[in-house]
């Protein structure tokens, strides 16, 4: 049995009057894909929130890496955080720094590298997302959006992160785009082995990447498991979902592969 | 007690950081010419950083065209900044043409390294910039061409909210009332308290400062000129405009430049509406409008300051203020500031809004534009009340 690196047991979020989550459970294995699906508005980013802390729910337990981060000290929390690199929905690259800095800051804010590694590091990250030299001394504002999709992912993976936390990281490139990053986040996830959390509603990547995912409907968790357990439940979100004629599709072209 | 358990927390602080990290160590030593780099224990980036200090004085002492073994084999972990960490100094070692070879990698770590290896080529530029130095006469130049740019953009800005105004008067309808409206009870209306409040201690300043000196000479009567005319054609009029540019102007800046970098205005003009027609005509028609009246205002409340004091300290009565008033103050003193307050408006809003659209997408440059929109607005309201003092004297107003 693999180990669970994230582990969320009976966790109910409410804004105001309304809920979002009503009792969700669900967990991540080590060194997987895990996928977190649902229609707009059914909590599944604020659940990513939740497992980087930056939102708390009304009630329940996180587990992240066998820390309980709802009752950790401050101390506990700021190690913690060095372990998970996010990409966030719409890059949150800090727009007064060059690239080569956006990526570079945990390393040197967190580590007493010399100056020469910090850069070899920066570069390489650069060259692995497949990102040209010349972006490296770009600002934020002058990237296209896929490029600050990768930016995005070469920060997070700066500080060797055992889980990487992505929102939505296809929303906003072409399909050519999206699955060339889909093959990238793979691709890294089988030499860096580290374990990948997505909050997706891109079909493609739900269907070729994607090792486990959980389908929210209802503030609940309304199936979890790997695709084809998924595809087997009967609830109406999950058959809109995979049934709806773009669904169709890609699960005929699935088949026929 | 309290000590002790700051004590407590800071050991275990210090011992939680010493726990469970193997310290990597890396030894180099000289076998029949050949060096032999040999690593053990945990290459993390947590564990790295003494091993690159040592490498970097290790490899500095190795000889040009030497033989290299680098030896991997007791390496229990790795990480991308362990690999990044070797590979560097690999490239490095090349460089002073040595033979480098990489032994005893588990299959795992040598695809690892085939990863990172096509990834990490020298080149010269260092990505990470160290603190920048100015170049003083570059940056002079610069400043100076920026300048300029800035004084034809602002005349072109200006040449096309007339073109709009133009616009606005061919075709009435166009004309955004309501949200000339909004924009007055935003930056006339409810600067009101503000304005009031500074406008009456400027009073106050002005009478306690004149009643020294008047009282010197027995003519305390004439504080009620140095009250009436300074405070309506000067004091109030110049107050206001300091006020609403420091108020208005900058939130004209930022409201602008959010619109700009959230891609409103592109959105606006996609649908062909102009700009200056929805967003700077508004603005600069509201602040015309509600300037002057915000003077008058400032007039009513400077006087009565003024009068206040002079009861105080003069023991002059508010009727006896009435009725001098009347005869010191002339007329033409009190227009002179309504109409300066025309174009202290119209500079405000003008250079608020220009601000506004030179913001770049990024968010920093809406804390600098409005900052310079602040500094822009303040000056040119005092340059051309400069003017008018000049011109008006010349006239003999």
């Amino acid at each position: 049995m693999k180990n669970i690196v994230v582990d969320m047991k009976n966790i109910v979020t409410r804004f105001g009057e309304n809920l979002v989550h009503d009792h969700v459970n669900l967990s991540i294995y080590e060194g997987e894909i895990y996928g977190l699906l649902g229609g707009s508005g059914s909590g599944k980013s604020t659940l990513l929130k939740e497992m980087i802390m930056l939102l708390q729910p009304q009630s329940g337990s996180i587990n992240v890496l066998g820390k309980d981060i709802l009752k950790i000290n401050t101390i506990e929390a700021e190690e913690l955080k060095k372990n998970w690199g996010v990409l966030f929905q719409s890059g949150a690259l800090f727009s007064s720094l060059t690239v080569a800095e956006n990526i570079g800051i945990t390393l040197k804010e967190y580590t007493d590298f010399p100056r020469e590694l910090i850069d070899a590091i920066v570069r390489s990250k650069i060259n692995i997302v497949g990102l040209p030299e010349y972006a490296a001394r770009l600002y934020p504002s002058e990237l296209s959006g896929g490029m600050v999709k990768r930016v995005s992912l070469a920060r997070a993976l700066a500080m060797d992160p055992k889980i990487l936390f992505l929102d939505e990281p296809t929303s906003g490139l072409d399909p050519v785009g999206a699955e060339e990053f889909d093959k990238l986040i793979l691709g890294l996830r089988d030499v860096l082995g580290f374990t990948v959390v997505m909050v997706t509603h891109d079909l493609d990547s739900i269907w070729s990447i994607v090792d486990r995912l959980c389908v929210l409907g209802d503030h609940k968790v309304i199936a979890e498991g790997s695709l084809n357990e998924v595809m087997k439940s009967s609830h109406p979100v999950v058959v809109r979902f995979f049934k709806g004629t773009r669904g169709l599709v890609r699960s005929r072209a699935y088949d026929g592969e | 007690m309290l000590s002790y358990s700051i004590f407590n927390v800071f050991f275990w602080h210090v011992n939680k950081m010493r726990k469970k990290v193997i310290k990597p160590i890396v030894t180099i030593e000289q076998k029949e010419g050949v060096f032999v780099i040999q690593c053990k224990g945990d290459w993390n980036l947590k564990t790295i950083s003494d091993a690159a200090s040592v490498l970097k004085k290790g490899t500095q002492a190795i000889d040009n065209k030497s033989k290299v073994t680098w030896d991997v084999s007791l390496v229990k972990k790795f990480d991308s900044a362990g690999i990044i960490l070797i590979l560097h100094y690999v490239t490095l070692l090349k460089e002073k043409s040595c033979d480098v070879k990489i032994t005893g990698a588990s299959s795992e770590l040598e695809k690892m390294l085939q990863m990172f290896e096509s990834n990490t080529e020298k080149t010269d530029v260092l990505i990470t910039r160290g603190p920048m130095i100015h170049n003083g006469l570059g940056e002079i130049g610069k400043k100076t061409v920026s300048w300029l740019r800035d004084i034809v953009e602002f005349i072109a800005f200006l040449g096309e909210s007339f073109v709009s105004l133009v616009y606005y008067i061919v075709h009435p309808s166009s004309i955004r009332f309501n949200a000339i409206i909004k924009n007055i009870e935003e930056a006339g209306l409810r600067a009101l308290p503000i304005v009031a409040l500074t406008s009456f201690l400027i009073g106050v300043v002005v009478a306690y400062q004149g009643a020294v000196q008047l009282e010197k000479f027995g003519a305390n009567i004439f504080i009620v000129d140095l009250i009436g005319v300074s405070i309506t054609r000067e004091l109030a009029p110049l107050i206001t405009a300091i006020v609403v540019a420091g108020r208005s102007g900058s939130s004209y800046t930022a409201q602008i430049g959010v619109m700009k970098i959230t891609e409103e205005i592109d959105a606006m003009k996609s649908m062909s509406f102009n700009p200056f027609r929805f967003l700077v005509l508004p603005r600069m028609i509201a602040l015309m409008i509600s300037m002057p009246l915000m003077i008058f205002f400032a007039d009513i409340i400077g006087i009565f300051g003024g009068m206040f004091i002079s009861e105080i300290q003069l023991n002059l009565s508010y009727t006896e203020f009435a009725n001098r008033l009347q005869d010191a103050l002339e007329v033409k003193h009190f227009w002179i500031g309504i109409i300066k307050g025309f174009f202290f408006a119209w500079l405000i809003a003008a250079v608020g809004c220009f601000r506004g659209f030179q913001v770049s997408y990024n968010t920093e440059s809406i804390g600098r534009y409005t900052t310079i929109s602040v500094v822009n607005a303040i000056f040119l309201v005092i340059a051309c009340d400069a003017l008018f003092s000049v011109v008006l004297t010349e006239l003999g107003i």
